[in-house]
């Protein structure tokens, strides 16, 4: 299978096979008007299998909506067909209105205009995302 | 300007700084007793209180201040779908001070994101209870006068007791503190507690159901009512609410020395019959309340 390579754009790589569309959906590139590739199932020596998204433009990716869904991704700004900045994401210190509470008894069940924060806490494998009104772990 | 929301929005020199004031305060009421004259203290309270609600007011009343109050959510916009935020902005441009209790979690921080004056959690839900740990904290430092090198034991619900958590977080930050966790099953206290607090801070505790075989090791026995209002189901709180009830009998082998405390109020997890055992605290620990509420007004509002 043959997608032409970038000139001016960004490649979303090492992204866990089967989350391609997932991201898809959250950055919202369904809105864009240039060409976007999903990549599904590319063989990969570290992964095994991973999916990849090709954005024909320089757009501005929600960093800290990527390092939640899937903190190994990289992305890859292409320039003039020249790769000129690896970035790697990490999980973000907080999340606005990525993920909602559950918890019933959270203020954010009832008032609804308020935003959804979680904060990241703990360390290590421990890092859990938890509210920032009623510290309810996010699931 | 400066809220409290949670026990750990006070540092260990501000509990020591609070600690100090109640003591002066315990020994010399007169000297307090106009230090707050002109001020006003809001006591918002959109959840049934009689303690916390009345040792606010009168903490207010004794430093010479005075209170305007909303006693339940009934009588006030928030009946008519008035925020949170909304409030707390209104309310900013008649007092200097707000203590709030709410039944959702989280919402007396979103009063604190929107005041205009300090706000004070007098209780969110489940969650947070701040003041009543201050309580506590007066009462283990004069019964005990230290609060390293204890053993603590947690009695009854420790699910949903928001005192309980943040008894623990407060007491995590010393060293030496070893935890004895009572509990049926059902209210075993949440993991995340025991991960995030007790085990990060490297200190030993024990889980049991079994109640009578653990007082003897006990330094502190802090006992807690089975909340009929944290339940979603009737059948579960009607089965688990006489699990642990604590009798003369039960304190027979209990150190001599034993302080035991309770949030109040209770149902019947403490025997009345208890009430005259010298170990019993828990009376004291309400007055303690007061004083740590009037220490933390004044701290608030940067009284000197």
């Amino acid at each position: 299978m043959n997608i032409d390579s970038i000139k001016n754009g960004i490649v979303i790589d090492h992204i866990v096979a089967g989350k391609g569309m997932d991201i898809y959906k959250l950055l919202k590139l369904d809105r864009l008007d240039c060409s976007v590739a999903i990549i599904k199932n590319v063989t990969s020596r570290k992964m095994g299998k991973k999916d990849i998204i090709k954005v024909d433009d320089t757009i501005e990716i929600d960093v800290d909506v990527l390092g939640y869904v899937d903190p190994g991704v990289t992305i890859d700004v292409i320039r003039n067909g020249v790769l000129v900045e690896k970035r790697k994401v990490k999980l973000p210190s907080t999340l606005t209105n990525v993920i909602k509470c559950k918890n019933p008894r959270c203020i954010t069940s009832v008032e609804q205009e308020l935003p959804h924060i979680f904060k990241l806490t703990g360390s290590g494998d421990n890092q859990v995302y938890r509210c920032a009104y009623c510290e309810t772990k996010a699931e | 300007m400066r809220s409290v929301i949670s026990i750990l929005d006070l540092s260990v020199e501000d509990l020591e700084e609070l600690i100090s004031t109640a003591n002066g305060i315990i020994d010399d009421p007169a000297k307090y007793a106009h230090k707050c004259d002109g001020k006003k203290l809001a006591t918002l309270f959109f959840e049934p209180s009689t303690r916390t609600r009345l040792s606010f007011e009168a903490a207010m009343y004794e430093l010479g201040g005075n209170v305007i109050s909303v006693s339940s959510a009934d009588s006030s916009s928030a009946a008519k779908g008035e925020s949170v935020a909304d409030t707390a902005k209104t309310v900013s441009c008649y007092a200097d001070i707000i203590a709030m209790r709410h039944p959702k979690e989280g919402a007396p921080l979103v009063a604190s994101l929107n005041a205009g004056v300090p706000v004070i959690n007098a209780g969110d839900g489940g969650h947070n209870h701040p003041t009543q740990t201050l309580a506590d904290l007066l009462t283990i430092r004069r019964e005990k006068g230290r609060f390293d090198n204890l053993t603590v034991g947690f009695c009854g619900d420790l699910k949903f007791g928001r005192t309980v958590h943040s008894l623990i977080s407060a007491l995590s930050r010393y060293s030496g503190i070893r935890f004895v966790l009572i509990s049926p099953e059902e209210l075993k206290l949440p993991s995340y507690i025991k991960k995030d607090v007790i085990q990060k801070n490297n200190l030993e505790y024990i889980q049991t159901a079994e109640f009578e075989s653990v007082i003897p090791t006990l330094d502190i026995l802090y006992m807690t009512r089975v909340q009929r209002e944290r339940f979603f189901n009737e059948e579960d709180y009607l089965r688990l609410k006489d699990s642990y009830i604590l009798t003369p009998e039960k304190l027979k082998r209990a150190k001599k020395d034993l302080c035991i405390m309770h949030p109040l109020p209770r149902v019947n997890e403490i025997s009345v019959a208890v009430d005259d055992d010298p170990r019993a605290c828990y009376f004291k620990q309400v007055l303690y309340g007061k004083y740590m509420r009037m220490a933390l007004i004044l701290k608030l509002l940067e009284v000197k």
